[in-house]
């Protein structure tokens, strides 16, 4: 391959303005300082302030407990939409499973929003939040899923029942475990988008419940502090921790996907 | 009573008979072959057997007792597929304890019956690998161990053969004999490698767009053809238009345009005046140099337009004073002559009076 030296050029510039942001979001919840100005020197001050604010800490828990009960329902809707798209190539369960994650978080925040309170009167709180992101989440899981099953060979499937395994044995001794890392991969994304999401809880939060980006939006409405930092730069660790995990137990589903 | 009937069997894939009104009985300890081109429905034939498809009409009976309704889990029924579809999360012997686990049978039982499988397929070292270890030839003698564990009535082979080189291939070929024979398992296989089905099977079934052309021994297949289908699919074979002039119990006297008269084996059906093909393997023919006098009933001009050295055998071919092309096989078998005719020479071609076989269609 041809080195061309502006593209590289370019290319590095792209990645400064992507990264340098978060880097210095990193930098300064670690600076001795309240403004956001200059570096003054090295605390972890900020992080511990944080862990002795009850209103972030309630966020936190907020988040956590809604992402894991919600990534969990996702996971398990999720590979059953999935398998069966696979297996018997339904010609509508894809665009019904699949439109969620095209559709622009805005709209889909408005219409949960519109169809809890017009349509069903309900009161927002967790458990709207927990149904949104349940929704969002189900057809990234569908998808790596799928993907899966679609790089291995079908007569495996048909080898287990030939061989004498039920329907069930079938896909406990056979299926589930080479789709495993699919389903822990999608688990791991839908947990990573549901302690991400901002646009769609805002609409189904409500007033009662705040999440940890809820928190942190409320937050810089004031200033942003170093308090932001700190909790911003422990969300970011979080995600990419998770992402990472999810890169690696199905690199085959995330290479080039999101 | 046979092991397997199918009895007038017919199943549709939308508006395509996939197989049409088959009937076929396999008795116990037959290698019985389903031969044909792709799409000719014998797979179709094979999954309806192992219970992934239903047929339409018809019935298929195992020992008597029919086998509709009964789920591929049930069936008493395992298949070799063509992908192997070896459990890649499995070991060997993981793979081979399967259909005993699914079976309920005991930890001892299980250990004891993988290890007597191993050692049947050669392969007593290889229990812990996993099947992305093994070499094409492994995981095939580990997919027929898998099928052949847990002794099935019928073992159905899907052109696992199909995926191995020519080497290889021959030498499994000699393998799935032994095995066959060693177990005594009925296999149903499914091939569309005529020479393979030749090779390995007591009877053929030669099957064409959904039907069974003939169903023979390999013998029968080859040199009594009951058709042009069945003679071409089967080996090399030269076709001639032919008159019928005379039909007894003795033999049937032919009329070639422009060569005269052919002595041919008698054929049941054949009428005087009728018209149709003499069917003639290159092997029966002799070519030999106009100056010796042919010995053979039927024996005429002919002259050598191209010939293909194969090392054991030297395929020539011939054309007859009428430009009918035929090919003959020559056996090398004098040391130190490979050839016995140019192109361009002159010579007898000659075939026995009980060689060939009468078409009618």
């Amino acid at each position: 391959m041809r080195r061309i030296p502006w593209l590289w050029a370019a290319a590095l510039a792209a990645y400064a303005f992507l990264y340098l942001p978060l880097a210095v979001v990193v930098l300064f919840s670690f600076n001795d300082s309240a403004l956001n100005a200059s570096w003054v020197g090295f605390t972890t001050a900020w992080y511990g302030k944080l862990l002795s604010d009850p209103a972030m800490l309630q966020a936190a828990g907020n988040s956590l407990f809604i992402a894991a009960v919600s990534s969990t329902a996702a996971t398990v809707l999720g590979t059953m939409a999935g398998i069966s798209m696979q297996r018997w190539r339904p010609r509508f369960l894809p665009f019904l499973v699949l439109t969620p994650v095209a559709m622009p978080e805005i709209l889909l925040g408005v219409s949960l929003l519109l169809f809890f309170r017009q349509v069903l009167d309900l009161t927002l709180g967790l458990f709207s939040i927990l149904i949104a992101h349940i929704t969002f989440s189900i057809g990234f899981v569908a998808i790596i899923v799928r993907a899966r099953l679609a790089g291995m060979d079908e007569s495996i499937f048909e080898a287990a029942r030939d061989l004498g395994a039920s329907p069930w044995r079938g896909f406990v001794r056979v299926t589930l475990p080479l789709i495993l890392p699919a389903i822990a991969a999608g688990f791991l994304m839908s947990f990573t988008l549901s302690i991400d999401d901002f646009v769609i809880t805002f609409f189904v939060a409500g007033v009662g419940v705040t999440t940890l980006p809820l928190q942190i939006y409320s937050m810089i409405k004031v200033a942003v502090t170093p308090e932001v930092n700190a909790v911003s730069s422990l969300l970011m660790a979080l995600t990419l921790t998770l992402i990472a995990l999810a890169a690696r137990f199905a690199p085959e589903t995330l290479k080039g996907s999101r | 009573m046979a092991l397997l009937e199918i009895r007038n069997v017919t199943k549709r894939f939308g508006s395509l008979e996939a197989v049409k009104e088959v009937s076929i009985a396999i008795e116990a300890g037959e290698f019985f072959t389903l031969l044909g081109p792709s799409g000719c429905g014998k797979t179709t034939i094979l999954r309806m057997i192992a219970g992934f498809d239903a047929p339409d009409e018809g019935e298929l009976f195992l020992d008597g007792r029919p086998l509709s309704g009964i789920p591929p889990e049930k069936r008493p029924v395992h298949t070799v597929f063509q992908s192997y579809a070896l459990f890649p999360h499995l070991t060997v012997a993981g793979n081979i304890a399967f259909p005993l686990e699914m079976a309920g049978k005991s930890r001892d039982e299980i250990r004891r019956r993988v290890n007597e499988t191993l050692a049947l397929v050669h392969l007593e070292d290889k229990g812990g690998a996993y099947p992305d270890e093994l070499s094409g030839g492994q995981k095939q003698r580990v997919a027929l161990a898998r099928g052949l564990v847990n002794r099935p009535r019928l073992l159905l082979l899907d052109e696992p053969l199909g995926a191995l080189d020519a080497k290889l291939r021959e030498r499994m070929q000699v393998e799935l004999i032994a095995l066959q024979r060693e177990v005594g398992v009925t296999f149903v296989f499914v091939t569309h490698a005529q020479q393979e089905a030749l090779a390995l099977s007591h009877r053929i079934a030669v099957m064409k767009e959904g039907r069974v052309e003939q169903l023979d021994v390999p013998e029968v297949l080859y040199s009594s053809p009951r058709n042009r289908f069945v003679a071409n699919f089967i080996g090399t074979i030269n076709l001639i238009d032919v008159e019928v002039r005379e039909a007894s119990r003795q033999g049937l006297r032919l009329a070639a345009a422009g060569l005269g008269e052919i002595a041919a084996p008698p054929q049941a059906g054949a009428t005087a005046g009728a018209r149709g093909t003499l069917a003639l393997r290159p092997e029966h023919i002799r070519l030999s140099p106009p100056s010796e006098k042919p010995e053979l009933k039927n024996h005429f001009a002919g002259t050598i337009r191209e010939y293909l050295y194969l090392g054991d055998v030297t395929v020539y071919k011939v054309a007859l004073d009428n430009e009918v092309l035929l090919e003959a096989l020559a056996t090398n078998g004098a040391p130190g002559r490979a050839r016995f005719h140019e192109i361009g020479d002159r010579v007898n071609v000659a075939w026995r009076h009980d060689a060939g076989a009468y078409l009618a269609s």
